[in-house]
């Protein structure tokens, strides 16, 4: 499969169809495996990753579910198409800073994604819409057991699978999921979500991970310690905690909807014109009106079917796909221009929010419509 | 609340007082983990792949899978920190319960040839020796 077949077609899991979809945008898993006494890829000399790279490929193309698979070492990818990864998160952004020795190697549907010498020898990851942990990790868990019988990995009966970084020591495993949280930060309830959350040993982050900022109101929750708890026992845990984040999300919007409802319309009505209207955009500026217009469709303002185009707006103007798609090298200037115009014309199409339908969301139909009720 | 990522240089040059607290091992691994790593034999080199302390230090990353060996103790007390637990209990691979089965059977029949040597019991003590020869062969697979 050519680079031009993946960029033609968006990941299975951003079609929103898992579980709690509105909410959590996708699930991923990920386990580090490493061969046993090879340098790690930090510490292996140029030589060495290059032959680590050759014994660990063949045997990632062989697997059944990488059959057509898209299978590319790093030095082959120009930097655009290697960020165009990065953004749909098949690639972390260590990986597309590598080169000589790297590869990545995906299956059609781009629901698994394999790093070889990334910080470890394997990474290998598994993305699912919606909330999905437990099947997200029976997939890697399946690749992870048909590469064991050929590749001998680094394990310790003590400390588990051994990884290039301490904090990954055990299972090697980090379960996360993307969750939506406009409710939350409108109300300002977020930071307090955050503490409770990083306080029973789970860690929040922005878009595309460690060190990134939190923009259009997304936020990735996962694991911080992979020693001392069984997988299941870490889904499970995590799981747990990210339906309590859903449940609190839920509550914050009805509360939107009954006591700040003007608000509610307000942010709706104003993200909706500048998005139409807009000729210049930010990344960070169009992702955060975007996730208002999300929320305004979970909200009813907008028609279901309004969705799928939305989500994909999430993932189509950044930086890299704007480029890839326009296939040419923009300054920051052209790329706010263009941005903002695919923005307007799938937008063309795109009805006013109609407040009528989440007025009776509110649950009082008499003080429907959009009432002063300061 | 805004967090700010500081190296060494910036933290000094933006006037934050205690710039040790700042290294990378810190970081990562919490307050005191460079100090913990520093008080270790910082000359050790790992025999697989030339790794030591000190590179450690600088990249917060181990030089390969026998490192963890190398450098146990001083890990022992960063992993305890880090982690639930000390000890790991999800997946294995196969291949390693399967050597930790047959090390686990040598060990038994040793135990008890050892046993019935001890008690000049030198029928079972030739039997138990043939099983040991057999499940050698097995191991050296």
């Amino acid at each position: 499969m050519k680079f031009s077949n993946v960029m033609a077609t968006a990941g299975e899991w951003l079609r929103g169809e898992g579980p709690h979809h509105q909410i959590v945008i996708s699930s991923r898993v990920r386990l580090a495996r490493n061969l046993r006494n090879r340098a790690f890829p930090g510490w292996a000399k140029k030589a060495e990753r290059t032959s680590i790279l050759d014994l660990i490929r063949p045997r990632v193309e062989e697997l059944t579910e990488m059959q057509d698979s898209f299978s590319e070492s790093l030095q082959e990818l120009s930097a655009l198409e290697r960020q165009v990864l990065v953004e749909r998160h098949l690639i972390s952004r260590e990986h597309a800073a590598k080169g000589v020795g790297s590869a990545v190697v995906m299956n059609r549907r781009q629901t698994l994604s394999i790093m070889i010498n990334e910080e470890d020898h394997l990474r290998m990851q598994s993305i699912r819409s919606g909330l999905q942990l437990k099947q997200a990790f029976k997939l890697v868990d399946k690749i992870d057991s048909a590469l064991e019988s050929k590749l001998e990995f680094a394990y310790d009966q003590r400390l588990g699978y051994l990884t290039a970084c301490p904090t990954n020591v055990g299972t090697g495993m980090r379960a996360s999921a993307m969750l939506h949280l406009p409710g939350l930060v409108l109300s300002e309830l977020i930071n307090q979500v955050i503490q409770a959350v990083s306080k029973i040993g789970l860690a929040v982050r922005g878009l595309y991970g460690e060190g990134t900022e939190a923009m259009g109101n997304l936020f990735q929750i996962s694991n911080q310690t992979t020693l001392g708890e069984k997988e299941d026992e870490i889904i499970n845990r995590l799981s747990k905690v990210i339906e309590t984040i859903i449940e609190k999300e839920h509550d914050a919007r009805q509360v939107l909807l009954q006591k700040k409802s003007n608000t509610l319309w307000d942010q709706i009505g104003r993200a909706y014109g500048v998005l139409t209207y807009a000729h210049a955009m930010a990344s960070k500026e169009a992702l955060n009106l975007l996730s208002i217009i999300k929320l305004g469709v979970d909200l009813d303002a907008f028609p279901e079917d309004r969705r799928l185009p939305i989500d994909e707006l999430f993932i189509d103007i950044q930086p890299a796909h704007l480029q890839k798609s326009s296939q040419q090298k923009l300054n920051a200037e052209e790329r706010d221009h263009l941005r903002a115009q695919i923005i307007r014309e799938r937008l063309k199409l795109f009805p006013k929010p109609d407040i009528s339908k989440m007025a009776r969301e509110s649950g009082n139909g008499s003080t429907a419509g959009p009432s002063n009720n300061e | 609340m805004q967090k700010v990522n500081l190296c060494d240089a910036c933290s000094k040059e933006k006037g934050v007082q205690d710039p040790t607290g700042f290294a990378l091992a810190d970081l990562l691994l919490g307050i005191g983990a460079a100090e913990e790593i520093e008080k270790g034999a910082s000359t050790e080199k790992c025999p697989v792949c030339g790794f030591s302390q000190a590179d450690f230090k600088k990249t917060g990353r181990l030089g390969c899978s026998a490192c963890y060996i190398t450098f146990a103790e001083g890990l022992s007390t960063l992993l305890k920190a880090m982690h639930k637990g000390t000890e790991h209990v999800g997946k294995f691979p196969q291949r390693a319960h399967r050597a930790m089965e047959l090390n686990h059977r040598m060990r038994t029949l040793t135990e008890n040839l050892q046993k019935a040597v001890a008690e000049e019991n030198y029928e079972t003590a030739a039997s138990l020796r043939d099983q040991i020869k057999q499940l050698e062969s097995e191991i050296a697979i």
